[in-house]
């Protein structure tokens, strides 16, 4: 129980963001804030995060670099996405290569709000990742299947049935 | 042969919690050396628990006994170490260890592993001499290859080798993954090939690792007990002095200097082997 709660590892990718909430998500591991004293760490490798960090919206370019990241995570895992762009575009919605928020090309558990987001407001989204991880950590020990999958399935099955 | 087997047990059973700590005190001092508070020094634990209860992501079957031949090998150049073995076999199996390491980084695609396993090669290469001049320096200051004669020695190692102490201090930054030497591997985020040498290893598989290298830190750190103690009961407790000091030394450098580049670990490596350790041992060649 409670495993990963005291370990969450983080990815910090930045779509098309205009640098400022990323300035402010790097901010949550300076001394003022310090993070890792929650035993976050800033990874650089998908492969060892549990929670994946976007900030800015989606553009033509960035859309696999999202998706794969996203595919390479290890279960549980959970999305946040940081800042108005990260959740519809933002400033940046009517340019001709934004596509829209995060939410276009992977599942988003949970929105930051600001332009630029606080870092208050980002630790107080990953405190909310973490239990959710957990949620999905219980999810998948009680029914074999990841919490994510199943929701997919189940996403897709209603869309047969309404068509 | 029942005290081998017994000091071994103890290695086995005990080095994970030392090693665990230790590497958790280090991200508390460091996080002190930089002006922030710092987690908890049970991080360490929490993270492999973290990591053992997660997906693994097997990229091949191969990778996966390798890392467990690399966690198998460390565990035998520790056990092979604390029963007081012969410190040649110690360092060879030390070496196998790392092969198997390299090995399972190469078996997978991945550019940022492929180019980990190079730097760790190189790595290896600069201070597998002076591992060697290590031995050799035992050998001569107390007659035997044996650790457990080293240790029964009248005068401890040091006093016949300050010069190949240093310059086994000097690779000691390499072996722990230390800045300026951290270049297969980084503790420290954003390095430039992700996470080198462990780019492609996930959960359980990752965890291997980390236990591995609390074992491998446990029995480095003994090393340089090794130079200190003799027949004297003290020299026990100022052997555990000078570990401490050198384990906060070792994370001083790693918080006060930058990366470099291969090419300079390689020369500097060779050169402190060559002078001190060379030195070292031409000197005790003539006098003894
Ligand atoms: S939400 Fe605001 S601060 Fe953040 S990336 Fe978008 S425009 Fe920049």
């Amino acid at each position: 129980m409670a495993k990963l709660k005291k370990s969450p590892w983080i990815i910090h990718y930045d779509g098309s963001s205009c640098n400022g909430c990323d300035i402010e998500v790097l901010a949550c591991l300076t001394p003022l804030y310090d993070v890792e004293r929650f035993g976050v760490i800033n990874t650089g490798n998908p492969k060892h995060a549990d929670i994946l960090l976007i900030t800015g919206g989606i553009n033509a370019q960035n859309k696999k670099v999202v998706e794969q990241i996203y595919q390479q995570m290890p279960e549980p895992k959970v999305v946040v996405a940081v800042g108005i762009c990260a959740y519809n575009g933002g400033i940046f919605k009517e340019c001709y290569n934004i596509l829209g928020g995060v939410d276009k090309v992977i599942p988003v558990d949970i929105y930051v709000p600001g332009c630029a987001a606080r870092p208050e407001s980002i630790i107080d989204g990953v405190v909310q990742a973490v239990d959710l991880l957990e949620m999905k950590q219980d999810y998948f020990e009680k029914n074999g299947i990841s919490y994510n999958k199943a929701m997919k399935n189940k996403n897709e099955s209603n869309k047969e049935n309404e068509s | 042969m029942l005290e081998v087997i017994l000091r071994g047990l103890v290695f086995i059973i005990a080095a994970p919690f030392v090693g665990g700590l230790l590497s958790g005190i280090d991200r508390k001092i460091t996080a002190r050396m930089q002006g922030r508070r710092g987690p908890s020094i049970f991080q360490s634990f929490y993270d492999v628990r973290k990591l053992l209860s997660k997906q693994v992501l097997i990229v091949n079957s191969l990778q996966h006994m390798l890392v467990w031949g690399f966690l198998i090998f460390v565990v035998f150049t520790g056990v092979l170490f604390f029963a007081g073995e012969d410190i040649l076999l110690v360092i060879f199996s030390l070496t196998t260890a790392v092969m198997f390491m390299v090995m399972a980084s190469y078996s997978v695609n991945s550019p940022f592993s492929a180019m980990g396993s190079q730097r760790e090669l190189i790595q290896m290469m600069s201070y597998e001499p002076m591992l060697l001049i290590s031995a050799v320096g035992f050998y001569m200051a107390t007659g035997t290859f044996n650790i457990k004669g080293i240790m029964q020695a009248n005068i401890p190692a040091i006093v016949y080798l300050p010069g190949v102490f240093a310059g086994f201090l000097y690779i000691l930054t390499v072996k722990l993954g230390k800045s300026p030497f951290d270049l297969s591997n980084s503790h420290h985020a954003h390095q430039e090939m992700v996470k080198g040498i462990t780019t492609e290893m996930s959960g359980s598989v990752f965890a291997l690792i980390e236990i591995a290298h609390w074992y491998e830190n446990v029995f480095l750190l003994g090393i340089v007990g090794l130079f200190i103690v003799s027949n004297q009961w003290w020299s026990w407790i100022i052997a555990g002095i000078v570990i401490l000091i050198t384990f906060f030394l070792e994370i001083l450098i790693d918080n006060t200097s930058a990366r470099v580049k291969w090419d300079v670990m390689l020369k500097t490596v060779w050169a402190i082997t060559l002078v001190v350790g060379g030195i070292n041992i031409f000197i005790l060649d003539i006098i003894r």
